[in-house]
């Protein structure tokens, strides 16, 4: 009886295709569109994650405090420091201090140089980061040479670069022959001791678009001899004891800075956390959009009801008919009941096909990547969906006297 | 013509044990249907008695507002009465429920239309398969059993038409089969020929002629007399009450 339902159900929804491709058309949008964004939240979570093995998940950073005058000025202890010094060489070396922070390996000390452009021959790249540091940065942010070499101790001072990906691409086609050439940045002649592999963008920020120099050699070509620091990299001996590690570092520089957690002029930050947040937000964007596309669902839910019923109008005669020949409640409701699960069931793969189909774009910079639990929810939202919105129409069909039904005309 | 019997119609069906078979079709016992309330009530049935056996060709005729098409309704289960008793084939209709009854339309009645009301769309021969679809008979039973009822009907050559492609003449011989498909102990006509020409007519009437001859139970409602003529008792209504029955006649 079942196959002779949809056999019934089939011939109902080809007798008006068109309109039953526009009802399909409504699940068809609703299931692509959640397939799709549920994706691109997957691929940005696995991005985030990438980047959080990539930056290493016991680097924290210590940044000059982004207050605006009041904590760090009216503060009788930290009156005599500019808020352009609070970070020092001093302070960066104090961190390495097995005894006071046993939890921390290394550390790095970062200065920032300003818009720094580079030029080789013809080709210029404005670098977005020109960092002056130490050798043993590279190994607390996971940067390796992919030709050449990292920076070393014997470097210091002298006028050496290394250019993160981004930027040797842009100077070079084959960045490997630029290992030991001559680049001009900001009019001054570095010689490229090395080209760093990539890290892959993140898409707002590209983290191989920079340029690394010796600490001194920073210092004296581009920002000059102040002991001020942009920040400092700190890495700790592991993942389980960044807690540790931070307190540590704000013991020793709230004892040096003379300060306290309320009017603290500097902060640490853990990078692996902001990714983290990074990524509650991206699940939180995704949940938001794929609300928006469940009501999309919802809609074409009831473009399907709407259509069954007027189905049901229309087929009343048949219905009479059918009733009259012997048809049971039962066998009218299935047939109905079929009709729009087939409608909905079809629009449902159709999404889905339609879905992967997007998915395997890159959209916004990221790779969706399509969840195999979409797939299969999607199939039994939009099965229930053709049963939720079917049943009532059917319902009624079911209902309909055969005597007045017979008369409709 | 002699009047309504008024005897009891359960009396008059039920039979001696071991002879079933003498249990007529259609037995009315006091069947009224009413419609509204109070002073607005309409009856239109008041308490019919009626009995027809097995085999008779009999015609209900009535003007319009008679109560005919009533009758027509609930002797075909389409429709309960407000009171009395009605025995299709020594079953009680009153005590059935919808499920029940319409297993009874299915097995027992084969319905004939005025507007031969096949389904469109769908061809000839899965038309006359369909009350067998809704018996759970497997479909290859049910083509094979379609097929015949088409050739009952001198209509085996046209079973992949649809509805749209055949005459009305063809179409109600369609319907005819679809009645006939499930062997029903009644074949229940309203109006048949009402929307066909003389000709189609009288191929109709000779096709009711020919099952009543090989012994169907034939009930056709009609207006027209010429119609009514062709059966073997007519059965006359006004006013919701059977004011003439001619009896079985030869």
């Amino acid at each position: 009886m079942i196959a002779e339902a949809v056999r019934f159900a089939l011939s109902g929804i080809s007798a008006n295709r068109m309109r039953s491709v526009l009802t399909t058309l409504g699940i068809v949008i609703g299931i692509s569109a959640v397939i799709t964004l549920l994706a691109v939240g997957a691929g940005t979570s696995n991005m985030i994650k990438d980047q959080i093995d990539k930056l290493g998940t016991n680097v924290l950073t210590v940044n000059r405090a982004q207050s605006t005058g009041g904590r760090t000025t009216g503060g009788s202890a930290t009156s005599t420091r500019t808020q352009s010094t609070n970070l020092t060489s001093s302070d960066q070396q104090s961190l390495d201090d097995p005894v006071l922070a046993p939890d921390i390996a290394t550390t790095a000390p970062v200065i920032q140089a300003q818009s720094v452009t580079a030029t080789l021959g013809s080709s210029t790249h404005s670098i977005a980061s020109t960092l002056g540091t130490t050798p043993s940065y590279f190994g607390i942010t996971n940067f390796a040479a992919a030709a050449g070499r990292i920076l070393n101790d014997s470097d210091a001072g002298q006028p050496v670069v290394v250019l993160g990906n981004s930027v040797a691409v842009d100077l070079a086609t084959n960045v490997a022959t630029l290992v030991g050439q001559t680049v001009s940045l900001n009019g001054q002649n570095f010689t490229v001791v090395g080209v760093l592999g990539p890290k892959g963008t993140s898409g707002l920020n590209d983290p191989d678009d920079v340029a690394m120099v010796p600490f001194a050699t920073a210092q004296d070509k581009f920002t000059g001899y102040s002991p001020s620091l942009s920040s400092i990299q700190v890495q700790a001996k592991s993942s389980d004891v960044m807690t540790q590690a931070q307190n540590e570092i704000q013991q020793i520089l709230d004892a040096r800075h003379r300060v306290t957690s309320a009017n603290r002029d500097y902060q640490v930050r853990n990078q692996a956390q902001i990714l983290s947040t990074a990524t509650t937000t991206t699940q939180t964007l995704t949940v938001l959009l794929s609300a928006v596309a469940g009501i999309s669902l919802l809609v074409g839910g009831i473009g399907v009801m709407n259509i069954m019923l007027v189905t049901v109008t229309e087929r009343t005669r048949e219905i009479g008919i059918r009733k009259a020949i012997g048809a049971t409640r039962g066998n009218i409701v299935m047939q109905f009941l079929i009709e729009s699960l087939i409608i909905s069931v079809l629009g449902g793969i159709v999404g889905i096909l339609i879905g992967f189909g997007a998915s395997s774009f890159t959209i916004a910079g990221v790779h969706p990547e399509v969840q195999w639990w979409t797939v299969w929810l999607s199939v039994v939202v939009s099965a229930g969906i053709g049963l939720v919105f079917g049943i009532y129409p059917a319902n009624k069909a079911a209902k309909l006297r055969p005597i007045d039904a017979l008369r409709y005309e | 013509m002699a009047a309504a019997t008024p005897a009891p119609a359960s009396e008059a069906w039920t039979a001696p044990a071991g002879r079933p078979a003498r249990r007529p079709v259609i037995a009315l016992d006091r069947i009224s249907k009413r419609y509204g309330q109070g002073e607005a009530e309409v009856r239109a049935l008041d308490g019919v008695n009626l009995t027809i056996g097995r085999g008779e060709f009999v015609a209900i005729v009535g003007a319009s507002g008679s109560g005919k098409s009533t009758m027509m309704n609930i002797i075909g289960c389409l429709d309960a009465s407000t009171s009395g008793r009605y025995f299709m084939d020594g079953i009680e209709t009153g005590e059935l429920d919808e499920f029940q009854l319409a297993q009874i339309r299915n097995r027992k009645i084969g319905f004939v239309f005025q507007s031969f009301n096949l389904i469109p769309r769908t061809r000839a021969v899965e038309n006359v398969a369909m009350p067998l679809a809704y018996r759970k008979v497997p479909r290859r039973v049910r083509h094979a059993r379609a097929l015949e009822a088409l050739d009952a009907v001198g209509l085996s050559a046209r079973a992949g038409h649809l509805p749209s492609q055949l005459s009305g003449g063809q179409q109600q011989r369609v319907a005819i089969a679809r009645a006939l498909v499930t062997e029903p102990v009644l074949l229940l006509a309203d109006e048949p020929t009402g929307a066909l020409d003389t000709h189609s007519s009288e191929e109709i009437l000779d096709l009711f002629a020919s099952l009543h001859a090989r012994g169907r139970t034939i009930v056709m409602i009609t207006h027209e007399p010429e119609v009514a003529a062709r059966a073997q008792r007519v059965v006359r209504m006004q006013d919701g009450k059977i004011i003439a029955d001619t009896g079985v006649v030869r």
